[in-house]
C-alpha cells in the first residue's frame, strides 16, 4: 500500500499506508491524522482539506480541477503547491509522497 | 465520580460531538447510544456514490474505530433508547439496560417521510436513509427497467441521476409545480428540471401519486389519474426530526426539539444538535435545518456549552447536491421576496443566484460556480450591501465584487 508522510504545522510527522484509490484526505481521517477537518466528507464542498504538496511531488499529484483551483483560490495562507487533499488520489506512484498541513482549515 | 456525558444518536452530529468534547477538554466517561448496526457515517454519498457503487462502505465511515478507543468514548451500537428519566438521569434502552448521565447530548437525527397511499408496502417501494436502504436498493437497480422517483427532491433527483447512469427508464413524480421547490429558488429548479430531462428523465410535475399497484410486487402507479409502469419506486418526499424521545421526556418540542443559541433543551442537563433540533437561525426565525453543516456546528457549539464555555451559534447554513457533473452548492437561507440576481448564463452550466434582502446579500446558490459560493458565504456572514447590477456583472470577478 503507498505510504504518505504528512506534517503537521507544528512539524510532527505521521506516515500512514493509504489505500490506493484512496484521497489523501481519507488516509488522514482514517488514520487519525490532525489538521485535516474535511467537514464535507470529500464532495469538494468545504475547502477544509487544504495542503501543501512537497515540491518534489508537485508534478506527479495531478491536475487541478476548475471547481478546486477556484476553491482554493479562497483558502486561507496559499501556496503555489497548495492541494485539497480530498482531489488528489493515491495510487502506486504516489508511494512517498509527502504533504504539509495549514495552520488552520477555517 | 468522574462525569459521564451520554450521546443519543451516533450520526454527523454524535461523532462531531465526540471530537469536539475531547479536543474541549472533556475528561470524564464518554458513551454513544446508535441504533444502527455501524458506527456514524456519512450519509450524503448514500445517495451517490454508494448507490452508484464506486464508494466501498468501509469509505463511508466518519471515523475509524480506533478514533472512539482512543477518545475513550464507548459506542452502543444496535442500542435502541425507550426512555429519558430526567428525574433519575439515566437513559433506558428498548432491552431495558439503563444507562446514567449526568449531561446528555440528543442527536438523533432524523427519519423519511414515509408515503401513505395504497400499495405503499408493496415490495419494490423503497426510501433512502440508511445504509442499510441502500444496501437493499442496489439489488433491486440490477434487474430493474422502470425506476419511479416519487417526489422530485435532493434525494429522488440524485436517485434518479445515478438511475440515468445505470441506463434505466426514469420518471420523477413531483405533487409541486417544480422540482426542488422547498430548497431552492425558481431559476435552479428550471435548470435542473430541462438537465434532468435532457438526461432522458421523464418529470411528471403537479402530479401526486396516488396508489403503488402490483401483485404481490409493485408493477406500476397511479398517479394524475393515469398508470405508469414501474418495477422499482425511491419515496423521497422529505424527513421528520426524531424528536419523540425528548417530547415524551416532557421536553418543549415542536416539530423538532427545541434550543437555544448554545444548543440548550429546556432542560439544563439536556442539549441537542443536527436535523432533530429546532433553533432560532441567524435570521431570526425559528427553523429546523436538515444538513450537514447544522450537524458539525451544533455539535460544536453544543460542546461548548457542556464544558462550561457557550457560544452563540449564529453559523451561515450551507449545503450541497452533486447531480451529474454539477455541483450545486447554497449558503444561506432564501426568504420568499428576496430580490434575485442571476450572474452567468445556466446554458454555460455554471452561473449563480444571489437573493438579496434589504440590499445585503442573505443566500447563493451556485451551480458549478466556486467563487460565486465562497466568496457568497462570507457576503452572507457579514451582511454585505452589494448593488444587484454588479453582482449580476461577469466583468467584475468575484475576489472585487465589493471594492
Amino acid at each position: 500500500m503507498p505510504k504518505i508522510k504528512y506534517i503537521e504545522h507544528n512539524g510532527k510527522e505521521h506516515e500512514a499506508e493509504v489505500p490506493e484509490g484512496w484521497s489523501v484526505m481519507e488516509g488522514a481521517v482514517k488514520n487519525l491524522i490532525p489538521g485535516i477537518d474535511a467537514d464535507c466528507g470529500g464532495a469538494c464542498a468545504c475547502a477544509t482539506c487544504h495542503v501543501y504538496v512537497d515540491p518534489a511531488w508537485a508534478g506527479k499529484v495531478g491536475e487541478k480541477s476548475d471547481m478546486e483551483e477556484t476553491m482554493l483560490d479562497f483558502a486561507q495562507e496559499l501556496e503555489p503547491t497548495s492541494r485539497l487533499s480530498c482531489q488528489i488520489k493515491v495510487s502506486k506512484e504516489l508511494d512517498g509522497l509527502v504533504v504539509r498541513m495549514p495552520k488552520s482549515q477555517h | 465520580m468522574s462525569e459521564r456525558i451520554v450521546i443519543i444518536g451516533a450520526g454527523q452530529a454524535g461523532a462531531q460531538a465526540v471530537a469536539s468534547l475531547r479536543s474541549d477538554g472533556f475528561t470524564g466517561d464518554l458513551v454513544m447510544i446508535g441504533d444502527e448496526a455501524y458506527a456514524p457515517y456519512q450519509r450524503p454519498p448514500l445517495s451517490k456514490t454508494y448507490l452508484m457503487g464506486t464508494l466501498d462502505r468501509e469509505r463511508l465511515f466518519l471515523k475509524p474505530d480506533a478514533f472512539y478507543a482512543e477518545a475513550k468514548c464507548e459506542l452502543m451500537l444496535n442500542a435502541s433508547v425507550e426512555r429519558i428519566d430526567r428525574d433519575k438521569k439515566v437513559v433506558t434502552l428498548k432491552d431495558g439496560i439503563t444507562v446514567p448521565y449526568d449531561k446528555l447530548l440528543i442527536a438523533t437525527g432524523s427519519r423519511v417521510r414515509e408515503i401513505r397511499c395504497p400499495g405503499a408496502d408493496l415490495p419494490g417501494v423503497f426510501y433512502l436513509r440508511s445504509i442499510a436502504d441502500v444496501d437493499k436498493l442496489r439489488p433491486a437497480f440490477e434487474t430493474a427497467k422502470n425506476v419511479a422517483i416519487v417526489g422530485g427532491g435532493y434525494i429522488g433527483l440524485e436517485v434518479g441521476a445515478v438511475a440515468r447512469k445505470r441506463g434505466l427508464n426514469v420518471t420523477v413524480y413531483e405533487a409541486l409545480d417544480r422540482v426542488m421547490q422547498r430548497a431552492v429558488s425558481k431559476p435552479i429548479s428550471d435548470f435542473y428540471d430541462k438537465t434532468h430531462r435532457d438526461a432522458g428523465v421523464n418529470i411528471l410535475l403537479n402530479t401526486g401519486v396516488e396508489a403503488f399497484e402490483g401483485q404481490g410486487k409493485l408493477q406500476s402507479i397511479r398517479a394524475g389519474g393515469k398508470s405508469y409502469p414501474a418495477d422499482v419506486a425511491v419515496v423521497g418526499i422529505g424527513i421528520l426530526p426524531n424528536d419523540l424521545l425528548a417530547k415524551d421526556a416532557g421536553l418543549t418540542v415542536g416539530d423538532g426539539i427545541h434550543v437555544d443559541p448554545h444548543c440548550q433543551t429546556s432542560d439544563p442537563n439536556i442539549w441537542a444538535a443536527g436535523d432533530c433540533t429546532r433553533h432560532h437561525g441567524r435570521d431570526g426565525n425559528h427553523i429546523r435545518l436538515e444538513c450537514v453543516q447544522n450537524a458539525i456546528d451544533q455539535a460544536k457549539f453544543a460542546s461548548l456549552a457542556m464544558m462550561g464555555q457557550p457560544r452563540p451559534y449564529k453559523e451561515v447554513p450551507w449545503f450541497w447536491s452533486d447531480q451529474y457533473d454539477l455541483k450545486l452548492q447554497i449558503a444561506g437561507l432564501a426568504w420568499p421576496g428576496d430580490q434575485l440576481v442571476v450572474r452567468g448564463d445556466p446554458a454555460a452550466r455554471k452561473f449563480a443566484v444571489f437573493h438579496l434582502r434589504n440590499g445585503a446579500v442573505a443566500a447563493v446558490e451556485a451551480v458549478n460556480a466556486a467563487p460565486e459560493y465562497i466568496v457568497g458565504r462570507k457576503l452572507i456572514a457579514d451582511g454585505t450591501h452589494v448593488a444587484p447590477e454588479r453582482l449580476a456583472d461577469m466583468a467584475v470577478p468575484m475576489k472585487n465584487i465589493t471594492q
